[in-house]
């Protein structure tokens, strides 16, 4: 046993290494190892941990064998999507010695699913998520206003879309002043950009509406739309949101989380605002209606009034009032005549024609405070010297009539 | 115009109002003459307000500084084709 070790640090060349002098060997020469500089590895995740540092460690295993690897928080933070342990993988990265235990393990740069794409999983975790926490819920939807004053746009101020959303803004509803707060609306600055033109609307409350999105791309493109801050922000929003991203079948998170999600930027300027040529058929109707109802409310009135110039009160014997029934009679015509003929031309002057009429209404002096008295016989009474104190007076009032007594004849007052 | 504008919405409301108490024909005359001449007004201001309008486009740019500054949006890339 002896022997045997004796022999051989009795060979020439052999040496003792120390533990450590051998780990720094072992490390020397793995990792001037080109191809083990830079390799692809395909595993499944286990012992997967998260540490407070941002550190990401885990084994990758297969059915034989097992891998330690670690992912540091710069890499681990650009990760889209969360790491679970069963999960399979393709890490990159390059393998190492680690120092004190002496074991190789791999040091991942990236990382990606393996069998579906890394985006897909990262689009169907936040969706998962926000959904959980009830982020999408259609009673959280807010409704858009009818008749927007502002709107803001955040979006990139370059680009077809900006410019489909103005051109169809402008046609359908130039009323609406438009503000557009400008960002970009791809790559690593995008959701950073997004989210804080949301916040900064809605701070300072520049508009009652938000268009949020961008025209078509790939999906790397669209990809600030499915950021978990984007999201936040328009869930976070007091304004409601319109999202706009890409063309129809572009599905992104912001999407599900918007109050309204368009197809296209160009549906969301329709969304947006209603229609100047409806709204201006709206009013020609209206007018219309507004003319119709006057013409019935006017028939119905003159209609009342024939009905009270026949009635009992004013059917007297009594000349004088004949007269003035027949003069009311023949007013009440031509004024109806003249406020019709003047209601197709002009509107102003027909109002006042219209005014007069009421005010010649028996029913109407009555209300003013005026009262038909008449005696025991039920003929008017006009002249005090025809009656004696003690007579019966009937004075028929707005609303009913009094039976009452004369006290004292107190003569004409004319 | 800008008055008009804040009350577009108001007067569109008020308008619709007023021609259902019209067809409703239960309110006095005078009332009813009132209404005519005001629902008749805001159809021709909001007529106008519509035909009249002219889209108005403003960007908020960030300046270095951190302030906020809205200016005219326009030129180039970005001119609004409004009708």
């Amino acid at each position: 046993m002896s022997d045997t070790v004796t022999i051989a640090l009795s060979e020439p060349g052999n040496q003792v290494y120390s533990v450590t002098e051998l780990t720094l060997h072992i490390k020397g020469i793995l990792e001037a190892d080109p191809m083990l500089a830079g390799v692809y590895v395909a595993g499944e995740v286990s012992n997967l941990r998260y540490h407070s540092s941002g550190h990401v460690y885990l084994t990758l295993k297969d059915t034989d064998s097992v891998l330690r690897a670690v992912m540091f928080k710069p890499s681990a933070m650009k990760l889209p999507f969360k790491l679970i342990d069963g999960m399979k993988v393709i890490a990159h990265g390059r393998v190492t010695v680690f120092g004190g235990a002496g074991q190789h393990q791999l040091v991942m740069d990236s990382l990606q699913p393996d069998g579906i794409g890394a985006l897909f999983l990262a689009f169907e975790q936040l969706k998962k998520k926000l959904g959980d926490e009830g982020l999408f819920a259609v009673s959280r939807k807010k409704k858009l206003p009818v008749f927007p004053r502002r709107i803001a746009l955040i979006t990139s101020p370059t680009g077809a879309a900006v410019r489909d959303m103005l051109r169809i803004l402008g046609h359908r509803y130039p009323l609406a002043r438009i503000r557009i707060l400008p960002v970009r609306v791809q790559g690593d600055e995008a959701p950073g950009e997004i989210a804080d033109a949301l916040t900064f609307a809605n701070r300072y409350r520049i508009a009652e509406l938000i268009i949020c999105g961008r025209g078509g791309g790939s999906i790397e493109d669209l990809w600030a739309f499915n950021d978990e801050r984007v999201a936040r922000a328009i869930a976070a929003s007091r304004i409601p949101v319109i999202s706009a991203v890409g063309h129809e079948p572009d599905v992104t998170i912001a999407d599900f989380v918007a109050d309204v999600r368009a197809a296209t930027p160009s549906n969301a300027a329709e969304l947006a605002v209603p229609d100047r040529t409806e709204l201006l058929a709206y009013l020609r109707t209206a007018d219309a209606r507004l003319i119709r109802a006057m013409n019935t409310r006017l028939s119905k009135t003159s209609e009342r009034l024939r009905v009270l110039a026949a009635s009992r009160v004013l059917q007297s014997p009594e000349n004088t009032l004949q007269d003035r029934r027949l003069a009311l009679d023949h007013k009440t015509d031509r004024l109806l005549s003249a406020a019709q003929r003047i209601l197709a031309k002009k509107r102003e002057s027909y109002l006042r024609s219209v005014s007069k009429l009421e005010a010649l209404s028996p029913m109407k002096v009555l209300a003013r405070g005026y009262a038909f008295a008449r005696d025991a016989q039920g003929e008017i009474v006009t002249n005090a010297d025809t009656l004696q104190p003690g007579d019966l007076l009937k004075l028929t009032l707005y609303h009913g009539t009094l039976l009452s007594r004369v006290e004292e004849i107190q003569g004409d007052n004319r | 115009m800008s008055t008009q504008e804040q009350t577009f919405e108001q007067a569109m409301a008020r308008l619709e109002e007023i021609v259902q108490i019209m067809e409703r024909g239960d309110a006095p005359l005078e009332q009813s003459l009132a209404l005519f001449e005001e629902g008749t007004k805001l159809v021709r201001l909001c007529t106008q307000a519509l035909e009249n309008a002219q889209q108005r486009v403003t960007i908020l740019q960030k300046q270095d500084d951190g302030r906020v500054v809205e200016q005219k949006f326009g030129g180039s890339d970005g001119t609004p084709d409004t009708p």
